[in-house]
C-alpha cells in the first residue's frame, strides 16, 4: 500500500507547513507546542479559548469541534478542544488549555461551537474543570446531587452517595401569565417506549407543540472511561467497545480502539486481516442500521408492526453471519491488536457461500424496505419536512454519520480519512438534500446497499487470496507500554457518525486518560434544534431518525 | 332452526348419532381421544385448589413489561421478534406501562441515576409480579462492577426470581429463564428477597453524617431518596 502514497517525508513536510500556518494565525495565544501524533498541539491561556477557537474556525476552516477532553495531571488540570475541518478531516489541529490547580477555571468554548456545550458540561462533571461564559453549567451525566468529580485524581470511590427521586417542575412555569400561553410540563422517559433506553426527554408544550425540550441523560453511565483506564492495552480494553454502541455495531467500535492504539504503539497490520476487518464492519453497520429503520418505523406507525419483524430477520441473518466469523451474537470481540483473534471458519466456502446468500436476498428486502415504509404516504407525511436541521446547524453541533449526510454534510472518514481497506475497494458516500427525517431514513436505507458492495468487494478478494499469505495478526508485544505522555486522537466511522478515541500514556500499560467521542453524544444535542416549535410526534420521529444508542451517549 | 336443515344437535343421548362415541369409548379408534380426556376419563370435571388453577393461569399467560436499558435489550427485543417468538410461550405481548404488566425483565446495567427510576417501575406494578434479570450486570454489576457509577446487581434493587447470565444471554437463554419462571409460577414457588436492598426513603429519615450534612441545602427533608453505600457493596 506503501507504493500509491507520496512518501512520507513529503507528507511530514506538508503537515509541519500547515501546522506552522496554523500557529501563526494565533500566534499571539500560543504558548507553546504540545503536538499530538495525529495533529499539531497548541497550548493557550485559559481567557483566549474563544479567540483561537474563533480564529481557527474562520481562517483556517477548522468547522468540526469533534471532542473536548479534560483530564487532571499531577500539577494541573488541561482541557483538549480537538478541532477538524468537515471538508477534510485529516486537516486537524488541538488546542490545549492548561489551568492551575487550585483553581481550574477556563473560558468556555460554547459560544463558538454550539456542541461546545454538552462536552464542557461533561467535563465539568466527569474531571471537575470550570468554564466561564458557559451558558448552563451543571453536571450532565452524573445525578445533581453527586460529591465529587470521579475521574480527579483524588475521588474516593468508597464514599456513600444520595441520589434524590424528585419530580420534575415545568422551567417556563414562572414566565406564563393568568390563564393565556398555559404551558404543560411532559415527563418523556426514562422507561418510555420511544426513547431507545433510558433517556429521558424534559418536554415543555404549548397544546400540542413542543416548546422547549431538555435532554436529561446519564441513565446508562456506566463508567466506561474508567474502566478502560483501568485496563490494559494489549487484552482488557478490547471487550468494552462492543459494549458502547451495543446495536450489532461491535466491530466498528473496536476499530476505532485498535486504529487509536495501533497508532499509538506503531503496530502494522497485515492486509488479510484489514480485508476481514472491513467486511466485520460493514455487516456490523448492516445490523445497526436494520434496527435503526425499524426501531423508527415503530416510533412512526405504533405498535410491533410488520416492518420491526422484517428488520429482526434480516438482523438474524447477520448475527448468524458475525456468530460464524466471531463466536458471538453481540459482544464480538474479534479484533486484536494488529489484527483479528482468528481467520475465517471453516470451511470457507460454506462462509462464503451463506455471506452470498444474504447479499442476493438483500436488494429484494430492501425493495421490501422501500414499498413499505419510504413509499408509504402516511410515513411521508410524518417524515418529510420534519425535524429539519440545515447543514450549519449540524456542523455547529458536531454531527456526524447519517445525521450529517441527511442533511447533505458530505463527510465520511472512511472515505476522507481512510482506513483498513476502503480506499481500495469502489463505493460511494450517501448523501441526501433534505434535512429532515425523511432523509436521514433514506441514507440508512442506501448506506446498507453501499455496504453490500463493499462486503461482496471483500469475499471476491477474500476467496481468491492466496493460502500461504493469511497472516491474521502481525506480530505483537505481550506487553505494550507505549512512549509516556504519548497523545493521541482517532476516530472511525462508526454505525452512528464518528466515533473517536483519545489516549494518553503515562510509561505504563494502562492508558493515563481514555477518552470517547462518542457521535450520538454530539448527535443527540441536534435534537432541541430539530424540535422546538414541532409537534410532539414529530418529536417522537425527529429523536427516531437520530437513531442514537444510550450506551453511547452515557459511555 | 328450519325443518328441511338436518337436526343435528339433538339432546336425548339416546338419538345421538353414536359411532364416533363408540368408537372411543370401546377403544376400538383413539384418534378422538386427547390427552386430556385420557387423563380425566369419562368424566368431564376437573378437581383442583382454586390457587393451584390460580397459578397455572399466571405462568400460563403472562404480560411483560416493555422495559429497555441496556445492551440486552437488543437480544430481548430478538427474543420478541420473529425467530425467537418468546409468545409461543405465553409470555411474549410486551406492555408498555407498568401497570398492565406481570413480569418486568431488567435487560442491562443499572447506574446509580437509575435505580430510584426502576424501583419506582418495578413499585408500579400490580401484584403478583415477578422480575427476571437478564445478564451479568443484573447479577454482579458485571463487566461493569468496579464502576463508580454502578449498582452491583438488580438485587441491591428489587427482589429477583430469575437470573440468566450471559453478556448478553442467547435468546434462547432468555427463553429458557422465562420458561423456568412459568414453571416456578405454576408450581406455586416463590422466590424470597435475600438481599437488603437499597430503598426509596424520605431524605429526612436518614442518619445524620457527613453526606448528609453536605447535601442538606439541596436537598427538601420530604423528597425521596436513595442511599448507595459503595463501601458494602457486595
Amino acid at each position: 500500500m506503501s507504493l500509491e502514497e507520496p512518501g512520507p517525508d513529503a507528507d511530514a513536510a506538508a503537515v509541519a507547513r500547515a501546522a506552522d500556518e496554523m500557529e501563526a494565525l494565533v500566534g499571539e495565544h500560543v504558548r507553546s507546542r504540545d503536538d499530538h501524533l495525529n495533529a499539531p498541539g497548541y497550548v493557550v491561556r485559559p481567557d483566549a479559548v474563544q479567540d483561537v477557537l474563533g480564529t481557527l474556525r474562520e481562517e483556517a476552516n477548522l468547522d468540526h469541534l469533534s471532542c473536548v477532553t479534560a483530564q487532571e495531571y499531577e500539577d494541573r488540570y488541561e482541557s483538549i478542544y480537538h478541532l477538524k475541518s468537515y471538508d477534510d478531516p485529516t486537516h486537524e489541529a488541538s488546542v490545549v488549555v492548561p489551568t492551575p490547580k487550585d483553581d481550574p477555571r477556563s473560558e468556555s468554548a460554547a459560544p463558538v461551537f454550539r456542541t461546545a456545550d454538552w462536552h464542557e458540561r461533561e467535563a465539568y462533571d466527569l474531571v471537575g474543570v470550570e468554564y466561564e461564559d458557559h451558558p448552563d453549567l451543571r453536571r450532565i451525566l452524573l445525578p445533581e446531587t453527586w460529591q465529587g468529580h470521579p475521574l480527579s485524581l483524588d475521588y474516593d470511590q468508597e464514599r456513600p452517595q444520595i441520589v434524590p427521586l424528585r419530580e420534575h417542575a415545568n422551567p417556563l412555569e414562572d414566565d406564563q401569565e393568568g390563564d393565556e400561553g398555559e404551558t404543560m410540563y411532559l415527563n418523556i422517559g426514562p422507561h418510555h417506549p420511544a426513547t431507545h433506553g433510558v433517556l429521558h426527554l424534559k418536554t415543555t408544550l404549548d397544546g400540542e407543540q413542543v416548546i422547549d425540550v431538555d435532554p436529561d441523560i446519564g441513565y446508562l453511565h456506566r463508567c466506561e472511561e474508567q474502566l478502560c483506564q483501568k485496563s490494559t492495552y494489549r487484552y482488557q480494553i478490547m471487550p468494552y467497545p462492543d459494549r458502547w454502541d451495543y446495536i450489532s455495531a461491535g466491530l466498528l467500535n473496536e476499530w476505532a480502539y485498535a486504529r487509536a492504539i495501533e497508532d499509538m504503539a506503531d503496530i502494522e497490520v497485515p492486509e488479510y486481516a484489514q480485508v476481514i476487518r472491513t467486511m466485520g464492519a460493514e455487516l456490523c453497520r448492516i445490523a445497526a442500521h436494520m434496527l435503526a429503520v425499524g426501531t423508527f418505523a415503530l416510533d412512526v406507525y405504533g405498535d410491533f408492526t410488520a416492518i420491526f419483524m422484517y428488520a429482526v430477520r434480516d438482523r438474524e441473518k447477520v448475527q448468524n453471519i458475525l456468530e460464524d466469523l466471531t463466536g458471538q451474537r453481540l459482544m464480538f470481540n474479534y479484533f486484536r491488536l494488529g489484527g483479528v483473534v482468528w481467520d475465517l471458519p471453516d470451511p470457507r466456502e460454506e462462509f462464503f457461500e451463506s455471506i452470498r446468500d444474504f447479499l442476493d436476498h438483500l436488494p429484494g428486502s430492501l425493495e421490501e424496505y422501500h414499498d413499505l415504509i419510504s413509499a408509504n404516504e402516511i410515513l411521508q407525511v410524518r417524515t418529510v419536512d420534519t425535524g429539519v436541521l440545515p447543514p450549519e446547524v449540524a456542523k455547529s453541533y458536531g454531527a456526524t454519520g447519517p445525521v450529517a449526510r441527511g442533511s447533505g454534510v458530505d463527510y465520511d472518514l472512511r472515505r476522507d480519512d481512510p482506513y483498513g481497506y476502503y480506499d481500495e475497494l469502489d463505493w460511494d458516500v450517501v448523501t441526501e438534500d433534505g434535512m429532515d427525517n425523511y432523509s436521514r431514513l433514506l441514507v440508512r436505507l442506501r448506506e446498507v446497499e453501499e455496504s453490500a458492495k463493499i462486503i461482496e468487494q471483500c469475499v471476491d478478494l477474500l476467496e481468491d487470496w492466496p493460502t500461504d499469505d493469511r497472516t491474521i495478526q502481525s506480530n505483537v508485544p505481550r506487553t505494550i507500554r507505549p512512549d509516556d505522555d504519548t497523545e493521541v486522537y482517532r476516530a472511525v466511522e462508526a454505525a452512528k457518525g464518528e466515533l473517536g478515541i483519545y489516549m494518553r500514556s503515562d510509561g505504563t500499560e494502562q492508558p493515563a486518560r481514555f477518552k470517547i467521542r462518542s457521535p450520538c453524544f454530539s448527535n443527540l444535542q441536534t435534537l432541541p434544534e430539530m424540535s422546538n416549535g414541532e409537534y410532539i410526534p414529530d418529536l417522537v420521529a425527529s429523536l427516531g431518525s437520530l437513531d442514537i444508542v444510550l450506551g453511547e451517549v452515557d459511555r | 332452526m328450519s325443518d328441511s336443515a338436518p337436526d343435528r344437535f339433538r339432546s336425548d343421548p339416546t338419538q345421538v348419532e353414536t359411532d364416533t362415541r363408540d368408537a372411543r369409548i370401546s377403544g376400538t379408534d383413539d384418534r378422538f381421544n386427547s390427552k386430556l380426556r385420557q387423563a380425566f376419563g369419562a368424566s368431564p370435571f376437573i378437581l383442583t385448589k382454586f390457587d393451584q388453577f390460580m397459578n397455572w393461569v399466571r405462568g400460563s399467560s403472562m404480560f411483560m413489561l416493555q422495559f429497555g436499558i441496556a445492551c440486552c435489550s437488543i437480544e430481548m427485543m430478538h427474543t420478541y421478534a420473529v425467530k425467537h417468538d418468546l409468545d409461543r410461550f405465553g409470555a411474549g405481548v410486551p406492555r408498555a406501562s407498568p401497570r398492565q404488566a406481570d413480569v418486568i425483565i431488567v435487560p442491562g446495567t443499572i447506574v446509580s441515576k437509575f435505580a430510584p427510576r426502576m424501583k419506582r417501575v418495578y413499585d408500579q406494578m400490580p401484584e403478583p409480579k415477578f422480575v427476571v434479570g437478564m445478564g451479568s450486570c443484573t447479577i454482579s454489576g458485571g463487566p461493569f462492577q468496579e464502576g463508580y457509577n454502578v449498582v452491583k446487581g438488580a438485587e441491591e434493587v428489587i427482589p429477583v426470581d430469575i437470573h440468566v447470565p450471559g453478556c448478553p444471554p442467547r435468546p434462547e437463554a432468555l427463553i429458557y429463564g422465562v420458561a423456568k419462571l412459568q414453571e416456578r409460577i405454576a408450581t406455586g414457588e416463590s422466590s424470597p428477597v435475600v438481599v437488603k436492598p437499597y430503598e426509596l426513603e424520605e431524605f429526612g429519615d436518614l442518619d445524620r453524617d457527613e453526606v448528609v450534612d453536605q447535601l442538606a441545602e439541596e436537598i427538601d427533608e420530604d423528597d425521596l431518596v436513595m442511599r448507595y453505600n459503595w463501601a458494602d457493596s457486595p
